[in-house]
């Protein structure tokens, strides 16, 4: 088991900052922007984007970051051990009719966001879905893209991409373990 | 979690699980679209030897919301009424197909019987067993209590220095055995209050307080007050001289209601009989949380469902990878 660094916290910071560009320049304005974290990263890193987004664009609503669970939607509940859900939290002013970013640290089947694209669904109707993500390592099962990538990671599907926040794992890194 | 049986059997950090994801559950009936397709293609058949209306319904309603297929089976009028053994009943219900058995039965142990008989492979719920447990009855008191208590800021929480009385029918009462094993799990102190007759020999061995004078137990100005109903139908001898006496040395009256503290709670787990065990006064006031109580009993039963219903224990753990 070896472990090898690939993105430090200042990566993790500038791929997050440029994230944050790409985002507003997309929706052309933040204005009916509404960021959903996949719990547990995804939600950190939701609203790290929203404070970089701030700083970029005065005028971007209060409200703004949101957590959507999919436990409940996934399509391998009957494969693992049982998931724990954590509570989905969508902002006051709803999703329909606005720009919806979901939020997640590593792509990598897609099938977490197949799962998330359902729960949207039940929850409401966004003008428009896109997806950020900090790492995306390839091998995906279902057709689905990323629209804003940290870090292309090529990896095999026998190594592991560990995603550490200091908000969760009180260090900052992404690493492979193989 | 594989079968819930009883509340005996929790430990502090299952119970505590099961009431977080209750809460989960709680939030999504508050949408528009209430169903989620958790449990789509299986099947739970809700299998009751024994009246009921409100724990039927509420395990049908959570499983047809978690999307699986429900079926109801009724002793009356079953294949049970010809005389069919519990054990041919559970392979009918395997060879149908059933993931998940919700059952009701008036002996003691018979949900445990068929959990561990080998007779069918699928998650067994303890509805109500003789006057053995209820275990999603005490969970749902214990989730309204904390919801009550704490607020959104319940999940995690236990029910630390919670005072509950519980009122009433406690011999019979299968509701008052197992909130009195979840409470203690969950750190709440219970103090039984009820005629000698109404109190099983054994009770000294539970870690209760015992007294037979409701306003000594009310003057204590207690947290929650949970009145049980007379179970008539499990009476075959006279347990007091007659249902005015004991309303009045028992019920939760107007008078009694306004000398509690306004924050305590009413409880009842239902079908309440008005003017014996409470009064209008008490079951209609604000502190009453009569009707929530049927309204968390669904999220709690979904919580149960999916714990019980999802899951191989065989399986890698490789959450953090597949996300």
């Amino acid at each position: 088991m070896t472990a090898r660094t690939v993105l430090q916290q200042a990566d993790i910071n500038r791929a997050l900052t440029r994230i944050a560009h790409e985002i507003l320049e997309s929706a052309k304005g933040g204005s009916d922007l509404v960021l959903l974290g996949i719990p547990t990263r995804g939600v950190v890193l939701a609203e790290r984007l929203a404070a970089i987004l701030r700083g970029i664009e005065p005028g971007l609503p209060v409200d703004v970051v949101g957590a959507l669970d999919v436990t409940m939607y996934r399509d391998d509940l009957a494969h693992h051990p049982t998931r724990t859900p954590q509570p989905t939290s969508i902002p006051a002013s709803g999703i329909d009719g606005r720009t919806v970013v979901l939020v997640d640290d590593v792509l990598y089947s897609g099938r977490t966001i197949r799962a998330a694209l359902d729960a949207i669904g039940d929850l409401g109707r966004p003008r428009v879905v896109r997806l950020a993500v900090l790492v995306d390592r390839g091998h995906r099962e279902l057709p689905i893209r990323a629209d804003f990538v940290g870090k292309n990671l090529p990896s095999s599907t026998s190594e592991r991409i560990n995603v550490r926040l200091l908000e969760t794992d009180g260090v900052e890194e992404v690493s492979i373990e193989s | 979690m594989r079968h819930l049986l009883s509340t005996k059997q929790l430990s502090r950090e299952e119970a505590i699980r099961i009431l977080d994801v209750a809460e989960d559950m709680s939030d999504t009936q508050q949408r528009t679209v209430k169903k989620l397709p958790t449990l789509r293609g299986k099947t739970v058949v809700n299998l009751f030897f024994e009246d009921s209306t409100r724990t039927r319904i509420s395990f049908e309603a959570a499983a047809k919301r978690l999307s699986a297929d429900v079926i109801n089976f009724a002793a009356k009028g079953s294949s049970v009424s010809k005389g069919e053994s519990l054990k041919d009943t559970a392979q009918t219900l395997a060879a149908i197909g059933a993931d998940g058995v919700v059952i009701r039965h008036p002996a003691s142990g018979a949900p445990a019987v068929l959990a561990g008989s080998g007779w069918i492979d699928a998650g067994v719920v303890n509805a109500g067993d003789g006057t053995h447990e209820h275990p999603t009855q005490a969970l749902l008191d214990a989730f309204t209590m904390r919801r009550r208590l704490h607020g959104a800021a319940s999940r995690g929480r236990d029910l630390d220095g919670v005072r509950v009385v519980i009122v009433g029918d406690i011999v019979h009462s299968r509701v008052a055995r197992s909130n009195l094993w979840l409470l203690c799990t969950l750190g709440a102190e219970v103090t039984f209050v009820a005629p000698p007759t109404l109190l099983p020999s054994a009770v000294g061995a539970w870690p209760a307080t015992v007294r037979y004078d409701l306003d000594e137990a009310l003057a204590e100005r207690p947290d929650v007050v949970m009145m049980l109903r007379i179970q008539s139908e499990r009476m075959h001898e006279a347990f007091f001289p007659n249902p005015r006496e004991y309303s009045r040395q028992w019920g939760l009256s107007a008078e009694r209601w306004a000398t509690l503290p306004g924050s305590a709670l009413v409880m009842h787990p239902g079908p309440m009989i008005r003017g014996l065990e409470i009064s209008d006064e008490a079951a209609d006031s604000p502190q009453s949380t009569i009707l929530e109580q049927v309204a968390n009993g669904v999220a709690v039963r979904m919580a149960v469902l999916f714990l019980s219903m999802t899951g191989s224990e065989a399986a890698n753990p490789t959450e953090t990878e597949i996300a």
